[in-house]
């Protein structure tokens, strides 16, 4: 394999300072290899797309650093919450990596995505820092929303990444829209509207779902099923489960969401549907670690053994880990070694943002709107603490 | 006629040329007729339907969505001609799903378009009322400047006639008490297209309450108004008519109700200052405040439910601010504090009618008949 330290543009994240030992492994060397999914799609009102997913070693070795890295933020901020320095909601990623990492690997930055509030590793996908995620957790000025979102609302509009949202369900017509502007600019793109199982039944997703078959809009909708609705398991809240068939006269795949190759296959075939024939849902049989959030202990709806059992079988990581073992693309203990180098990656991360300081008490009163017209607003005491909004 | 008192328009995207200078300085001041003898008339529906017109021609990312407003021209016909004029990529009728409209028109603001939604009536707003809030009024504040929404909600507020208790809600206290969010209630037809044109051309999410009932009515407007440049600022009120004894703050239909009743009250002595607040976020503290440290006393007006209303917060703000020149409690005349009867006669108990704004000026200059 070429040693080489030009590094590729494929993942913004392969852009950081690397050690030697990761550098032998990112070459120019785009070698075509063909992965299989592990699971057959399920295909609704379309013909699925084929088992045959076209990548590259790089892209493969990508997937194994981003998603150990998404992992391993995701961890870390575990601790960092228990150790109070998190505050309010946490909703953590761990498990589902392969959907975030698949998505990006079919997609460019011009087509748009929207999520919920399990939003970290998105915002990480679309080209965010590991910097910009901890200073906004913990609520400092250089966080990605300036510490003013919080865990819920991270943004990357010049990537197109639109949040970040706490209301269940919004973000699905909010993505439809976004879609609808796309079409609107003739721009050839297309939005990636993500949700849960437990939106999934929500009347707007449905209102939203009608219009853009409707108008033909470039909307993709990806139910990350995860099986449960915070503490509601999907047979408990939804009378057909089957959501990728829930849209009736929109197409829909079932995929399974913890193979990053299936994924990207999944996100390509829809892309390539949305933009000739409207709308289509994408159903993520996923998985997470953790609770809902950092309050829920995520054990008292379901079994130890069920989620061990996940791990032990379906972890999107491991799955990747055997494959680049399998293709001989690093041994155990290169990789171990690059777990090693992330570990640190994220430390330092974390060093930084603590090292931030809290925003102005200014910022109270920034962003309210675009043009405030020099308008009054005020603090608790208003004779105490006013201001004119710019 | 217009002379030094004429008022000119003030262009709202921050251009400070001379003009704007002079009519910032001249905005406390009307000339008791405001409006130039022999100018053209316009109904307020005109002027609305005027208004989006000329935003769509200069501005291709501007469109229109909402239920009925282009093939059946409008519930209110407010949005007449344009789906012929514009075509179907910029006028876009939607099925009976506010939420799922509303949430798809803030996605597009997201997204760098400008639209102009259309709720039939603002009752119906209630439905997609997380868009307008969640989705809309923080976005810009949480994402820290990222996510703008130029985004403009419009339709009639309040009462209508006979159309009872889930038809006939004012939101403006609702949706006025949200920072984030910009709310403007015109009454003429220049405020009609002045508003409506500085809503659509700012990049914060604009609630626009309209009224049914004025829809129809017809204002004299000056060529200045009827200019496509024309723009009135936000966060500005209108000192309709000046007074010195009572000064009467409302918007919407009760300012033509408050003329009415500065008309009778000036048959018996008593000189209105009546005040249309155009804006009610943000709301023109400094004029309401100017103009009762004059008048000393203070009659606020709105249609909608007492409560928590607009007129509490007005009340609120002078008796902070100009307790020591108030010579008398300040009064709020209000829609009554029940759901909207059917009947008639229990219709206009329901709601504010020119004698109860009479009465209650003259209880602020302590006169009894």
């Amino acid at each position: 394999m070429a040693l080489s330290r030009r590094l590729t543009s494929r993942s913004t994240l392969i852009s950081h300072p690397l050690s030697a030992a990761f550098n032998r492994f990112i070459s120019t060397d785009t070698t075509p290899i063909t992965i299989e999914t592990s699971l057959p799609f399920t295909a609704h009102l379309c013909d699925p797309p084929s088992r045959s997913v076209e990548s590259s070693t790089q892209e493969l070795l990508s997937f194994f650093r981003t998603m150990a890295l998404m992992r391993r933020m995701e961890i870390a901020a575990d601790s960092l919450y228990k150790a109070k320095l998190i505050r309010g909601f946490c909703h953590l990623y761990d498990g589902q990596e392969a959907v975030a990492i698949g998505m990006e690997a079919a997609i460019t930055k011009k087509d748009a995505i929207i999520t919920a509030y399990r939003d970290h590793c998105i915002f990480l996908g679309r080209g965010g820092s590991l910097y910009e995620v901890f200073a906004e957790l913990m609520g400092r000025r250089d966080g990605c929303s300036r510490g003013k979102g919080g865990s819920m609302h991270f943004y990357k509009k010049d990537s197109s990444f639109y949040g970040g949202h706490g209301i269940v369900g919004a973000q699905v017509p909010l993505g439809c829209g976004i879609a609808f502007a796309q079409k609107y600019g003739k721009e050839e793109a297309v939005t990636f509207a993500m949700y849960g199982d437990g939106a999934a039944n929500q009347g707007q997703l449905f209102e939203a779902l009608n219009i853009s078959a409707l108008w033909d809009l470039p909307s993709i909708l990806v139910c990350e099923n995860n099986h449960y609705g915070m503490g509601t398991a999907e047979w408990r809240a939804a009378k057909s489960p089957s959501y990728y068939k829930r849209g009736d006269y929109v197409p829909g795949l079932k995929v399974d969401g913890m193979d990053a190759f299936a994924v990207k296959q999944a996100c390509k075939f829809a892309k390539e549907h949305a933009l000739k024939n409207g709308p289509i849902i994408l159903e993520m049989d996923t998985y997470r670690y953790h609770g809902h959030s950092m309050s829920d202990p995520g054990s008292t709806y379901r079994t130890r053994d069920e989620i061990s059992g996940v791990r032990q079988e379906r972890d999107p990581i491991e799955r990747i880990k055997k494959l680049v073992l399998s293709h001989d693309l690093a041994t155990e203990k290169e990789l171990k070694d690059m777990e090693k180098e992330i570990r640190k990656e994220v430390d330092d991360a974390i060093a930084k943002a603590k090292d931030c300081p809290m925003p102005e008490p200014s910022e109270l009163f920034t962003n309210v709107y675009v043009k405030g017209f020099g308008t009054e607003s005020f603090g608790a005491d208003r004779k105490e603490v006013k201001a004119a909004l710019p | 006629m217009w002379g030094i008192l004429g008022r000119r328009a003030v262009v709202v995207d921050g251009g400070f040329s001379a003009s704007c200078l002079r009519s910032r300085m001249r905005s406390g001041l009307v000339s008791a007729r405001s409006y130039a003898a022999g100018s053209k008339e316009m109904t307020v529906r005109d002027a609305l339907n005027s208004a989006i017109d000329e935003e769509m021609s200069a501005d291709p990312k501007v469109f229109v969505m909402g239920e009925e407003v282009g093939q059946y021209q409008g519930a209110y016909k407010i949005t007449k001609g344009l789906l012929e004029k514009y075509g179907p990529e910029r006028v876009y009728d939607t099925p009976i799903t506010e939420a799922g409209f509303t949430g798809i028109g803030v996605g597009a603001a997201y997204a760098g378009l400008k639209p102009v939604v259309e709720f039939m009536t603002f009752n119906f707003s209630m439905q997609a009322i997380d868009h307008i809030i969640n989705s809309a009024a923080k976005s810009n504040y949480m994402s820290a400047g990222q996510i703008n929404v130029p985004i403009v909600f419009r339709g009639p507020n309040g009462a209508a006639a006979g159309v009872g208790a889930q038809h006939s809600q004012c939101y403006a206290a609702w949706y006025a008490s949200v920072p984030g969010l910009k709310v403007l209630a015109p009454y003429s037809a220049e405020d009609a297209r002045g508003l409506l044109k500085a809503a659509i051309r700012d990049p914060d999410p604009v609630v626009f309450l309209e009224n049914e009932l004025l829809y129809g009515e017809s204002f004299p407007i000056s060529e200045e108004a009827l200019d496509s440049s024309f723009c009135l600022p936000i966060g500005k009120a209108k000192i309709e008519r000046e007074g010195k004894d009572v000064t009467i703050t409302t918007f919407s239909k009760m300012v033509g109700f408050a003329l009415k009743a500065a008309e009778k009250l000036a048959e018996e002595g008593i000189s209105a200052e009546v005040i249309n607040l155009r804006s009610i976020r943000p709301l023109d503290r400094a004029t309401i405040n100017a103009s009762v440290r004059k008048t000393s006393r203070l009659v606020t007006v709105e249609e909608g439910f007492p409560q928590h209303g607009v007129c509490a917060e007005i009340c609120a703000s002078v008796v902070e601010e100009s307790f020591s020149y108030l010579d008398a409690p300040v009064e709020r005349i209000a829609g009554a504090d029940v759901p909207m009867p059917y009947a008639a006669n229990l219709e206009r108990l329901a709601l504010p009618q020119v004698e109860d704004i009479v009465r209650a000026a003259k209880r602020a200059c302590f006169r009894s008949k």
